[in-house]
C-alpha cells in the first residue's frame, strides 16, 4: 500500500475543503478502498476519514419517504424499524449482500461507489484494463467474461456493478443527495451510475470533491410486495451472476405499479422502465411477469462465457415478481 | 492519473525497516521473503506487464509514510501507539500490541480469521485502519474469558471447546468473535437473508440455516461447519434458557 496522509473530518464542509488536494479520497466503512488500495489498484495520496460527520439517521421525510444519512452502516439500515417495515426489499437486499461483519462495516454513501469485481479491474497483474488504466483495453472483452455484463456494455468495458444496495434503490426510485464545493444538488437514480462508453474509469457521475450526503427514498408502494432474489455460485457471501429487486402495488390481483432493476448484469443497477411499464395495469400471473422479462433482456449481448445469463435474468425475474406478488408470507411455503 | 515525482521501491522497504524492525524482527523477515518470493513468482508466471505493472502502481506512491497517534481500548487496556497510517487494526494488535489472538488469513476481509468486536460489532480488522479505530473499544480473542483456567471460558469458548468446533485452530479466534457477536445481534432481533426466505421477519429464531448464514463472513479451511454450527446453536440455547 502506498504511504498516504491521514485526516479526520468532523463536517461536511471540513470534508470537502480537504478533498480540494490532489488524489484525494474520502474513508467511510473501507471494506473496498482498503482492499484496493492493499491490491495497488488505488492509491490516494490522501485520505478524509468521515466517519465522525453526523450522517448516521434515518428519518421520515414529509412526503412518507425516507432519508437515509450516509453514513447509516448496511446492517443498521437493513434492520432499522422503517426501513424494515416500509423497504423490506431494501433490507432483503442489503442483506443478500457481503458477510455480517463488513456489513458492520459498510456504509451507504461507500456502498453506492463499491468498485467492480471484474478480475481484470483487481489484479494489477492484468495489464489491459481501462477502468483502472485508460487506453490500455480490456482484457475482459475476449478473457473469462463469464461475470460480465450483458447490458449496456463498450468495447471498453464489460465490467458490472458488485451492490446489491444498488438494485434494491433503483427499483425503489432513490435519489440521492450530494454536497460539493458549489453547493448541495440531488442527483436521481438512474442518473448516479453510468454505462462505461469510452470512459469506463468514471462509475459515477458525481463532479471532483462532491460528497454523498444522503439518500432519499420516496414514500413507500412495495411494502407488501417485494422480493429480492439473488443467484450466485454459492448460497451465501458471493456477488450476484443475476440479482433481482422486484416490487408490486397491487389492487387485488391487478398490478397498479411496479418496481423492476437487475443486478450483477450491466455498469449500472439496470432498471428497466420499460418492464414496469408493462406490468402496470396488468394482471399479476406468468404472462405478465413473462412478458416484462423479456422487455429487460431486450437487448442483451452475451460474451463468450456468459450467454447463460440471459435466461437466467428471465427466468430469475419471473421468479422474483411471482414472489413478490405472493407477499412475505407467501415466501414460506 | 497525472505521474507524481517517483520514490523508488528500495526506498520504501527502507522505511518499512526504520518503523517495523522494533517490536518483532522475525515479522519483518518472514514477510519481506513472502513479499520477495510472491514478486518472484508473479514475474515468473505473467512476465514483463506484471513487473510494470507494480513500478506503475509505485509511481502512484506520492506521498512519504505518515505517523499518526492512535489511542485503543483493547480489552479494557488503553493502549496509545504511534503508528505508519497504513497500519491496519490487525496489525496494530498482532505487530504492536503482541496480542496474536487474532489472526491474518486472507488479509481482504474475505476470510473472517481476524474478526474482532469494534464497539459491540463485529468487524474485519484486516480492513480497518488503526487510525479510523482511534478511541474505539476493541476485543479480542484474548479478552472474551474472565481469567487463565478453563472454567473462565466465555459461553462461545466453551461452546466451541465442547463441540469440537475446529481442527487446526487458525480461524478459531475469528469463530469465535463472530459467534460472540451474532448471539448479541439475535437479542436485538436482528434480520438475515434467511429470515427473508423463510418468512420469519420478526424476531427470528436461531435455526441451523439462520446460523449458518450469520456464520458465513468465518471461513474454515479443515471444514469444521458442523461442530461450528452444534456449538453456535448450544451456547445460544444456554444463552436463552
Amino acid at each position: 500500500m502506498n504511504p498516504f496522509n491521514y485526516q479526520r473530518a468532523t463536517a461536511p464542509e471540513e470534508a470537502i475543503h480537504a478533498a480540494s488536494v490532489r488524489d484525494a479520497k474520502f474513508l467511510g466503512g473501507g471494506t473496498n478502498l482498503i482492499d484496493l488500495m492493499k491490491d495497488g489498484v488505488e492509491h490516494p495520496a490522501t485520505l478524509i476519514d468521515i466517519n465522525h460527520l453526523n450522517l448516521t439517521q434515518v428519518v421520515a421525510t414529509p412526503s412518507g419517504g425516507a432519508m437515509i444519512g450516509a453514513l447509516v452502516r448496511n446492517s443498521d439500515l437493513a434492520n432499522h424499524e422503517m426501513i424494515r417495515h416500509n423497504y423490506p426489499l431494501l433490507s432483503h437486499g442489503l442483506l443478500s449482500g457481503a458477510s455480517p461483519q463488513l456489513r458492520n462495516m459498510a456504509t451507504t454513501g461507500g456502498n453506492l461507489l463499491q468498485r467492480t469485481r471484474c478480475y481484470y479491474f483487481m489484479d494489477t497483474a492484468f495489464p489491459a484494463c481501462n477502468k483502472r488504466n485508460p487506453g490500455s483495453g480490456c482484457a475482459a472483452l475476449n478473457g473469462f467474461n463469464r461475470i460480465h455484463a450483458i447490458l449496456g456494455a463498450s468495447e471498453a468495458c464489460i465490467a458490472t456493478n458488485p451492490s446489491d444496495m444498488n438494485v434494491a434503490m433503483a427499483a425503489l426510485d432513490a435519489t440521492i443527495h450530494v454536497q460539493g464545493p458549489k453547493g448541495k444538488r440531488t442527483i436521481p437514480f438512474a442518473d448516479f451510475h453510468r454505462l462505461p462508453g469510452k470512459t469506463p474509469e468514471t462509475d459515477t457521475n458525481l463532479k471532483p470533491g462532491e460528497l454523498i450526503t444522503a439518500v432519499e427514498l420516496p414514500a413507500p408502494k412495495f411494502a407488501r410486495n417485494s422480493w429480492y432474489l439473488k443467484v450466485r455460485d454459492r448460497q451465501s457471501y458471493a456477488f450476484a451472476l443475476v440479482a433481482v429487486a422486484a416490487g408490486l402495488e397491487m389492487d387485488g390481483t391487478t398490478i397498479k405499479s411496479a418496481g423492476l432493476a437487475l443486478g450483477g448484469v450491466a455498469h449500472k443497477p439496470w432498471h428497466s422502465i420499460e418492464a414496469e411499464k408493462s406490468l402496470s395495469g396488468a394482471t399479476a400471473g406468468p404472462e405478465a411477469f413473462k412478458k416484462a422479462a423479456d422487455l429487460a433482456l431486450s437487448g442483451a449481448k452475451p460474451f463468450e462465457h456468459n450467454a447463460f445469463k440471459i435466461e437466467l435474468a428471465k427466468q430469475s425475474i419471473v421468479r422474483a415478481l411471482t414472489l413478490a406478488a405472493q407477499g412475505q408470507q407467501g415466501a414460506q411455503a | 492519473m497525472s505521474a507524481p515525482p517517483c520514490s523508488p521501491p528500495s526506498d520504501y522497504e527502507e522505511e518499512i525497516l526504520e518503523t517495523e524492525l522494533t517490536p518483532g524482527d522475525n515479522e519483518f523477515s518472514r514477510r519481506t521473503f513472502v513479499k520477495a518470493a510472491g514478486i518472484l513468482s508473479a514475474g515468473v508466471a505473467t512476465g514483463v506487464p506484471r513487473i510494470a505493472a507494480a513500478e506503475n502502481a509505485q509511481a502512484a506512491a506520492a506521498t512519504t509514510p505518515q505517523k499518526i497517534s492512535v489511542t485503543l481500548k483493547v480489552n479494557g487496556k488503553s493502549e496509545s501507539l504511534t503508528l505508519d497510517t497504513r497500519t491496519t487494526l490487525l496489525d496494530a494488535l498482532r505487530e504492536h500490541l503482541d496480542l496474536t489472538g487474532s489472526k491474518k488469513g486472507c488479509d481482504h476481509g474475505q476470510c473472517g480469521a481476524c474478526t474482532v468486536i469494534l464497539d459491540g460489532r463485529r468487524v474485519n480488522s484486516c480492513l480497518t485502519l488503526a487510525a479510523v479505530a482511534n478511541g474505539a473499544e476493541i476485543t479480542t480473542i484474548e479478552g472474551l474469558a474472565h481469567g487463565d483456567d478453563i472454567d473462565s471460558l466465555s459461553p462461545i469458548q466453551a461452546a466451541f471447546f465442547q463441540h469440537d468446533a475446529f481442527q487446526c485452530g487458525y480461524c478459531t479466534p475469528g469463530q469465535i468473535c463472530s459467534a460472540t457477536a451474532l448471539l448479541e445481534e439475535q437479542k436485538h432481533g436482528t434480520l438475515s437473508t434467511v429470515s427473508f426466505e423463510t418468512g420469519h421477519t420478526s424476531n427470528p429464531q436461531l435455526t441451523d440455516d439462520e446460523i449458518r448464514e450469520r456464520m458465513s463472513g468465518n471461513i474454515c479451511r479443515c471444514a469444521a461447519y458442523p461442530n461450528i454450527v452444534a456449538a453456535v446453536r448450544a451456547a445460544a440455547r444456554s444463552a436463552q434458557a
